[in-house]
């Protein structure tokens, strides 16, 4: 099995520690099992399992690291691989930028485990996208989506006492509904630890609903609208956002580098409804507790009232520059307000409901201008209501100027982006003068 | 092109060297080890053990690929190095049909006992898909005869993974020292290597060993102007390439002299980087671009990315199909557009081709990951639509009878499917410079280097950037733009091709992580082509300001 316990992993990990003759030594276990159904019109077209378990070791005199891994753990292996990772050590060149090791610290366990996910097997996926396909065929659209679970643990221990150990189970399932005309499309994301908050069929019957009322789209101008952007689409926006690293800041070629030197740390750079901040026991969207480094990942706000509040540092850049080291998110929370999102489609007067954003890339990281397009769901509202659904956009718009432009916004979701899968807790948002700069015929 | 996987080496920020998240690469391993081998007979008797568990068990049809999979990058920025990591990936991956379906497994317990249990669980899949009745039409694999034992290598002349570390360093901070000296504030630079030894069997009786080589070399300089509050970048006119490390080795003959000095089957690094560390600084200075219709002439150091964003993806019958829909997308492409086989994608001058034994392309191989020995077919032919690629589960919906050899799978742990061979633009046929084409240009942009991309889910509407945009005002070169990002139609903007030169200034560029599917994987691939003249292209302004 590759999913050690806590004690299993220790015991390994402590006998691995015994055979170092290293000024210092980190060992890191690490096994991941899990598995997944691909399906495209109506039917799979692939399934599939994994599973992994893996040792590597780091071994370091000085400045001087060297990293060799294995996957046999009898005592022989287990030995041989400490030793080959001193020889790499022994002739590695030196790394200016290392730091030594941390001791032993307090880490909260993390809540990001659940049994009944672990316990997933190849029927209850194949049942629940069953359920899924159930509802597209009445529905006469036809259904392409991909469901995948996976359990993980990982431990780690070092020479000078560090211990941690972690394990985690997340299922993801998203699914794109077509109509046969190829006139309509419609989406879903869903991303939880627990599977039993996962209703595949409900999912699938509100991407059914985007794909039959996204059918006969008009071509309206494009240029600067109100849009109401759904989680999903939000998420993706600002994506891009989310390192908040004060060395490139510093170095001068970030969004947050002040001109003239330094960094934006404590500037109002966005409206100040907006909070950005990271929470690894948000019972919504648990993370890491720890970092690989032995680092404690804490609540730390990245962004409040609007104010830039905090930027990350690795423990080399906050040495050097003289302040705490701050590492980076280990997940991403935006916190929300109280309009629904038919209050902000009655509040306005001309605008567009944006259900997912598509291909979104960096044209210009000096002001985080992106571009990419909507898809599965672009409506037109007009006085309060929404009116036709149009054409699909593509757009030119930074998510620093959006967050400047925020109108409304309303309860946060669990969302996962649609480029890294990684899931965010995020709130639906109403937000003016959004650019739009040409048309697209996709659906 | 996703970037699950992959993390900014130097932050969102500076913009960009984007480079293999190494955690997910495999394992890591010593030099030392990444030459062994593994010997060809133990790999035979494995996959004999599995394919026969796999029938036994109920598969009508079974493959087995046992692949090691071996990555080094060397990461270095201005006087220091980063990193240095080897890493091997090792396992096995079995598919089968069985009732009808589809099933995969894989695992990394490489003995008999292992890969046994690894067929079982592949069995258990496929039956637990047909018994919840979820497999659709049954699967239809197009016929492939059993070749026997055979083999192939990339026709490599110095194997990257035989060059020592000290080398590259030395390269690379070379490099770096040459662009600080010259003015830069930053530089990054890598040099990423991969080796794919990966046998491939199946109940066909084909048992093929293969040896796949790749390399990419690359850099970032960054020039800061912090009064202003500005920086920009310019990044290597090198290319991924399937060679090994004599792609370093600097050659006369393979470079292409003009605005900038750009490169064929050898790269200078050294020399690009000086001329980049200029270019960066002639960029903070540039003048912005006024939105317009411009004639663009595209250098193939950026063209490759527009052929394989607006041609080689919505050419793919799986998006075609849908299959992809729910990740990479479908196509603007249909059956019915290329069965009335009068389907105008482009002008007379678009002449597409699919080739997987380019010599020095990402591409190349001798089998595909299916056992298919592949095919050049054309893709589009005087600008009328004649091809998809297809694999053997989908020969038979192109009433093709065999598979023209597009499968690929991006390691053992991932299932096989169909991926993209090098698709190029061919050189026009009447002989044209890039000097005679400028010549005559009225009101264009001369773009090198690929940039900023971003395509819909049809691959309809598409926006690219660059590294180097020079203005063009009555067929001479003016100065240098900046800003620039072109947004146009598919169909529209390959209509507009007016004119390629021949086939002197052919040059391959491409893709060393291209993804797609779910779980999503990544391809290598090349696209080649001369420089190219499109009339009339939307061009925009991409400055804003923030705070």
């Amino acid at each position: 099995m590759p999913i050690l316990t806590k004690e299993e992993a220790q015991a390994l990990l402590k006998k691995v520690l015994s055979y170092s003759k290293a000024d210092e030594c980190q060992v890191i276990l690490s096994g991941r099992e899990g598995g997944n159904i691909r399906s495209a019109l109506n039917a799979v077209s692939t399934a599939g399992e994994v599973s992994t378990l893996n040792l590597a070791v780091n071994a370091v005199y000085g400045k001087k690291t060297g990293t060799a891994t294995i996957n046999e753990f009898d005592d022989a292996s287990l030995e041989k691989v400490v030793r080959r990772a001193e020889e790499l050590a022994q002739l590695a060149p030196e790394n200016p930028e290392y730091m030594p090791m941390l001791g032993p610290q307090n880490f909260q366990e993390s809540i990001q485990y659940n049994a009944k996910t672990a316990a997933m097997t190849p029927e209850t996926r194949a049942d629940m996208v069953a359920k899924s396909l159930a509802v597209t065929k009445a529905a006469n659209l036809s259904a392409a989506g991909f469901l995948e679970n996976t359990t993980g643990f990982s431990a780690v221990a070092n020479s000078k006492g560090l211990f941690a150990y972690d394990k985690s189970t997340d299922v993801t399932f998203t699914v794109t509904t077509r109509n046969s005309a190829g006139t309509g499309s419609g989406y879903a994301a869903r991303g939880y630890t627990d599977v039993s908050k996962l209703d595949t069929g409900a999912a699938t019957k509100v991407a059914a609903q985007k794909a039959l009322s996204s059918v006969g789209a008009k071509a309206i101008e494009p240029g600067k609208y109100t849009v109401i952007l759904e989680p999903v689409a939000a998420a993706y926006m600002m994506e891009n956002m989310f390192r908040f690293d004060a060395r490139s800041a510093e170095e001068g070629r970030s969004f947050l580098s002040k001109r003239g030197g330094g960094t934006r740390l404590g500037e109002k750079l966005m409206d100040e409804k907006v909070n950005i901040y990271s929470d690894p026991f948000n019972t919504e969207l648990p993370a890491d507790t720890w970092t690989a480094e032995g680092q404690k990942l804490e609540k730390t706000y990245w962004i409040q009232n609007g104010v830039v509040k905090n930027l990350s540092y690795s423990r080399y850049w906050a040495q050097k520059k003289g302040v705490q080291p701050v590492p980076g998110p280990s997940n991403i929370i935006m916190d929300g307000g109280n309009t629904s999102l038919e209050e902000m489609i009655k509040s306005t007067e001309r605008g567009i409901l944006v259900s997912r954003l598509w291909y979104i890339r960096m044209v210009d990281p000096q002001s985080l201008l992106l571009t990419g397009l909507t898809r599965d769901g672009t409506y037109y509202i007009e006085n309060g209501k929404i009116m036709f659904p149009v054409k699909n956009f593509r757009f030119n718009e930074s998510p620093v100027i959006m967050l400047n432009n925020v109108e409304a916004l309303g309860k946060p979701e669990r969302t996962i982006s649609v480029e890294s899968y990684r899931s965010y807790l995020i709130p639906p948002m109403k937000i003016r003068d959004f650019t739009f700069t040409s048309l697209s015929d996709a659906v | 092109m996703k970037r699950r996987n992959f993390i900014y080496l130097s932050g969102v920020g500076a913009g960009a060297m984007m480079l293999p998240d190494l955690s997910a690469m495999g394992r890591p391993i010593d030099q030392e080890r990444a030459l062994e081998a593994i010997d060809v007979k133990v790999k035979k008797e494995l996959a004999d053990t599995a394919l026969n568990v796999a029938k036994s068990k109920g598969a009508s049809y079974a493959d087995i690929r046992i692949g090691r999979y071996l990555t080094q990058a060397v990461i270095t920025r201005e006087t220091r190095v980063l990193n240095v990591a080897n890493a091997e990936s090792f396992g096995v991956g079995i598919r089968v049909l069985a009732n009808g379906c589809w099933g995969f497994a894989a695992g990394n317990v490489v003995t008999k006992d292992g890969v046994a249990k690894i067929a079982e669980r592949a069995v258990a899949v496929a039956k637990a898909n047909a018994a919840a009745k979820i497999g659709g039409e049954p699967v239809q694999l197009a016929p492939q005869k059993g070749y026997g034992e055979v083999s192939w290598k990339t026709p490599i002349q110095r194997n990257a993974f035989e060059v020592p570390i000290k080398e590259k360093v030395d390269l690379l901070l070379t490099c770096n020292g040459e662009a600080m000296k010259g003015g830069a504030n930053f530089v990054n630079s890598t040099i990423f290597a991969i080796n794919e030894q990966k046998y491939f069997a199946s109940t066909d009786g084909s048992y093929v060993d293969q040896d796949i080589h790749r390399l990419y070399p690359n850099f970032q300089v960054t020039k800061i102007d912090a009064m202003a509050g500005a920086f920009e970048t310019r990044a290597a006119l090198s290319s991924p390439v399937g060679m090994g490390y004599e792609y370093l080795t600097p050659s006369e003959s393979e470079k292409v002299q003009g605005v900038v000095t750009r490169y064929k089957n050898r790269y200078d690094m050294l020399e690009d980087i000086r001329n980049a560390t200029k270019n960066a600084a002639e960029k903070v200075a540039s003048k912005s671009v006024d939105p317009g219709k411009y004639d663009l002439v595209l250098d193939p150091s950026h063209l490759w990315l527009t052929i394989h964003e607006s041609v080689a993806h919505p050419t793919e019958l799986d998006r075609v199909l849908g299959y992809e829909a729910n990740y990479a997308g479908t196509s603007f492409l249909t059956l019915d557009k290329l069965k009335s086989g009068n389907f105008k994608f482009g002008s007379k001058h678009m002449n597409i081709v699919a080739d997987r034994q380019q010599p020095g392309s990402l591409g190349a191989i001798g089998y595909d990951d299916e056992g298919v020995k592949p095919s050049q077919f054309d893709i589009v032919k005087d600008g009328i639509l004649t091809n998809f690629q297809a694999i053997r589960d989908q020969a038979h919906m192109l009433g093709l009878k065999q598979s023209q050899g597009c499968c690929y799978a991006q390691s053992w742990q991932d299932v096989q499917f169909q991926r993209m061979p090098n698709v190029s633009l061919s050189p026009g046929k009447e002989r044209l410079s890039v000097d005679d084409m400028i010549k005559g240009v009225e009101k264009g942009i001369y773009i090198v280097g690929n940039g900023s991309f971003s395509i819909d889910q049809q691959r309809y509407n598409f926006q690219f950037g660059g590294q180097l945009f020079y203005e063009i005002k009555n067929g001479k070169i003016v100065g240098m733009l900046n800003d620039v990002a072109y947004q146009a139609t598919n169909q529209e903007f390959w209509n507009s091709l007016a004119a390629v030169c021949d086939e002197r200034d052919y040059r391959l560029g491409g893709a060393f992580n291209d993804g797609k599917g779910q779980p999503s994987q990544s391809n290598a691939v090349s696209h080649g082509s001369s420089t190219a003249l499109f009339k009339g292209v939307n061009v925009i302004n991409t400055k804003r300001k923030i705070g």
